[in-house]
């Protein structure tokens, strides 16, 4: 157990050096100097060669490095160039949005490709199982950007139920929750599909054991043989693959947030790009990465907990 | 068969799940007879729709009503469907239909160009790990394991703002960042086939690695390769239409169907053609994709 922590926390600190190292690279040797990005193009060349000098930007990358890991090491994100504050003000206000939108979506995730899984593979072949089948790949099939816009010709374009932005401001006269229904609609339609046939594979996998025949020889009822037999292996799989969409949901739903005007982490990413704010985008480049290894390990410890043959 | 007639003789209590179980059974039989003409259901529906999209985009010049960036001055003011543009025309007047026909062009250029650029990168990568094995397969496999775990979306909007997002950035990063995951699934299928019995004959006879991996190993892995190359296909018409719909996709003025979603989205309550037709055709060409990868998969596990 010690063993297996050690591993994975030096793999963690490794792939978080060498993307820190990637990021600040690419930000550096990228055509235009960091100090052109800060001041735009119609800067003159004596402001960007003042502003290199007072950043410090006129020693070798390789110094500044070292030092940027220092300050990051140290608690300090360094500063926005577009909103002029500390980073940290601005990335965890964000994240904390998109932890809101990804609970909200997790928490219906999980039982619904549950469900639907089971009951697809539990009886491979059957119409049902083909229907859910169908039904998962149709739905990975469309693109989150395009569920939004299906969902919203119907719910705010034609019905007018539900508001088109999720802003999180009380504007508008919609509550939280009905501005929040759209997105996490798309988020977990999207999801769904790729979970649901992860989850119907293995338990497709499962069924087709000698003991689930020996159950099912042994007079159980076929209720009792899924229940009580085959459901708590079938879940071993994909435990792994659901803490892994945790992952796409803290990092991978830019699309939605710009959808629906979403004041979230990956809205936020997409315009610090845009706008070239390169402390914001080194930060968050760490924390989505930060997110997405915790989660790998979150998902292998879960399968060795789970797995009786992994554990000992 | 067997198996159900066994619980209903042994077991009373469950006949009527038995009875049920081997009802959907019987049930299920029209299905397979169709599959036994060579394509199942599934497989010809996915091939029809890639197929009829293949044609859209090389008949494009051929069949679109108008050029892809020509405005119609008076459609402004009146953007939907009509006699002269089927489908309507955008916020500049620009016909839908000819711009999902070149939009169709440019998807099917790009998409299947990264993708083959990414399988021929993994592919070599995956056979030199899984048949050498040692310190080049650990690196391979490391790298995979830090892409895996990378959100793929965040590097795209950062490479993509910084290098400026044309169709060959597009291709490169996309290769870039999935040619270590096929390198992984080939190497895994190496890492198996590497101890058949035709290998070792091969080797007997002193054919070269080079020969070896290539007209041994790899001809043997084609069948999960060329399922994975399906359902990559349709990641990456995704993956196109998103940074289209985010900004920073192919480069306007030429129609990209993720780009068209973007610049009309904000007149869905008006005109809600202009976003919906080029969602209808990015998600039906994806389906048509992953709905042939499911065909081929179960044609495959057939076999």
């Amino acid at each position: 157990m010690a063993r297996f922590l050690l591993k994975h926390l030096l793999f963690l600190c490794i792939t978080l050096a060498v993307v820190s190292f990637l990021v600040f690279m690419l930000t550096e040797l990228t055509p235009g100097d960091v100090a052109r990005k800060y001041l735009g193009a119609y800067a003159t060349q004596e402001q960007v060669d003042l502003l290199s000098k007072r950043m410090g930007l006129d020693r070798p990358v390789l110094v500044r490095y070292v030092e940027y890991v220092g300050k990051i090491l140290s608690g300090d994100l360094g500063t926005s160039t577009r909103f002029r504050v500390p980073v940290k003000d601005i990335i965890f206000d964000r994240l904390e949005n998109t932890g809101l939108l990804a609970l909200v979506s997790f928490l219906l995730i999980v039982p619904l490709s549950m469900a639907l899984g089971i009951i697809a593979g539990m009886r491979e072949g059957s119409l049902l199982d083909r229907f859910i089948l169908l039904l998962s790949a149709v739905l990975a099939s469309v693109p989150e950007f395009a569920i939004g816009v299906f969902l919203a010709s119907i719910f705010v374009v034609t019905l007018r139920w539900l508001p088109g932005t999720a802003t999180l401001r009380s504007g508008g006269g919609w509550s939280i929750a009905a501005q929040m229904a759209l997105p996490v609609a798309v988020i977990v339609l999207f999801d769904l599909g790729y979970v649901v046939s992860m989850v119907r594979a293995s338990m497709v996998d499962v069924m087709r054991q000698p003991y689930i025949r020996t159950a099912i020889l042994k007079g159980m009822s076929f209720r009792q043989v899924v229940v009580g037999h085959a459901m708590r292996n079938a879940m071993i799989n994909p435990v792994t693959i659901i803490l892994l969409q945790i992952n796409y949901l803290v990092t991978g739903v830019v699309v939605v947030e710009s959808v629906f005007a979403y004041p979230g982490f990956g809205r936020m990413m997409l315009e610090a790009s845009l706008y070239k704010d390169i402390a914001l985008i080194e930060a968050g480049a760490l924390v989505s990465v930060f997110i997405a290894v915790t989660t790998q390990i979150l998902g292998d410890l879960a399968y060795m907990l789970l797995d009786p043959r992994i554990r000992s | 068969m067997g198996l159900e007639s066994i619980t209903q003789t042994t077991a009373p209590a469950s006949a009527t799940d038995a009875l049920t179980a081997s009802t959907t059974r019987r049930r299920r039989v029209p299905i397979p007879t169709l599959s036994h003409l060579g394509l199942s259901a599934t497989t010809s529906v996915g091939l029809g729709i890639v197929a009829f999209w293949v044609a859209m985009a090389l008949l494009a010049p051929l069949i679109s009503p108008y050029p892809p960036n020509a405005t119609d001055v008076i459609a402004v003011s009146h953007p939907e469907p009509s006699a002269p543009h089927w489908l309507g025309t955008d916020q500049l007047g620009r016909d839908i239909l000819s711009r999902i026909l070149w939009g169709a062009r440019r998807v099917l250029t790009v998409a299947p160009i990264a993708v083959l650029s990414a399988a021929i990168v993994g592919t070599f990568l995956g056979l030199y790990a899984g048949y050498f094995r040692g310190a080049i397969d650990l690196v391979i496999s490391r790298i995979a394991d830090i892409m895996l775990s990378f959100p793929v979306i965040i590097l795209y909007m950062i490479v993509l703002t910084l290098f400026g997002s044309s169709a060959i950035n597009i291709i490169l990063v996309i290769a870039i960042t999935k040619a270590p995951i096929i390198a992984r699934i080939v190497r895994g299928l190496t890492l198996e086939l590497r101890e058949r019995e035709y290998v070792a004959a091969a080797k007997m006879r002193g054919e070269s690695a080079l020969y070896i991996m290539l007209v041994e190993i790899l001809p043997n892995a084609r069948g999960p390769l060329i399922v994975d190359m399906c359902l990559r296909m349709g990641y990456t018409t995704i993956t196109i239409g998103v940074l289209g719909f985010l900004g920073i996709g192919l480069p306007p003025p030429d129609p990209d169907w993720g780009g068209m979603v973007k610049d009309t989205y904000g007149m869905m309550s008006v005109w809600p053609h202009m976003s919906l037709i080029p969602c209808a055709a990015i998600s039906s060409l994806v389906v048509g994709f992953n709905l042939l990868a499911i065909g081929l998969r179960e044609r495959a596990l057939r076999d």
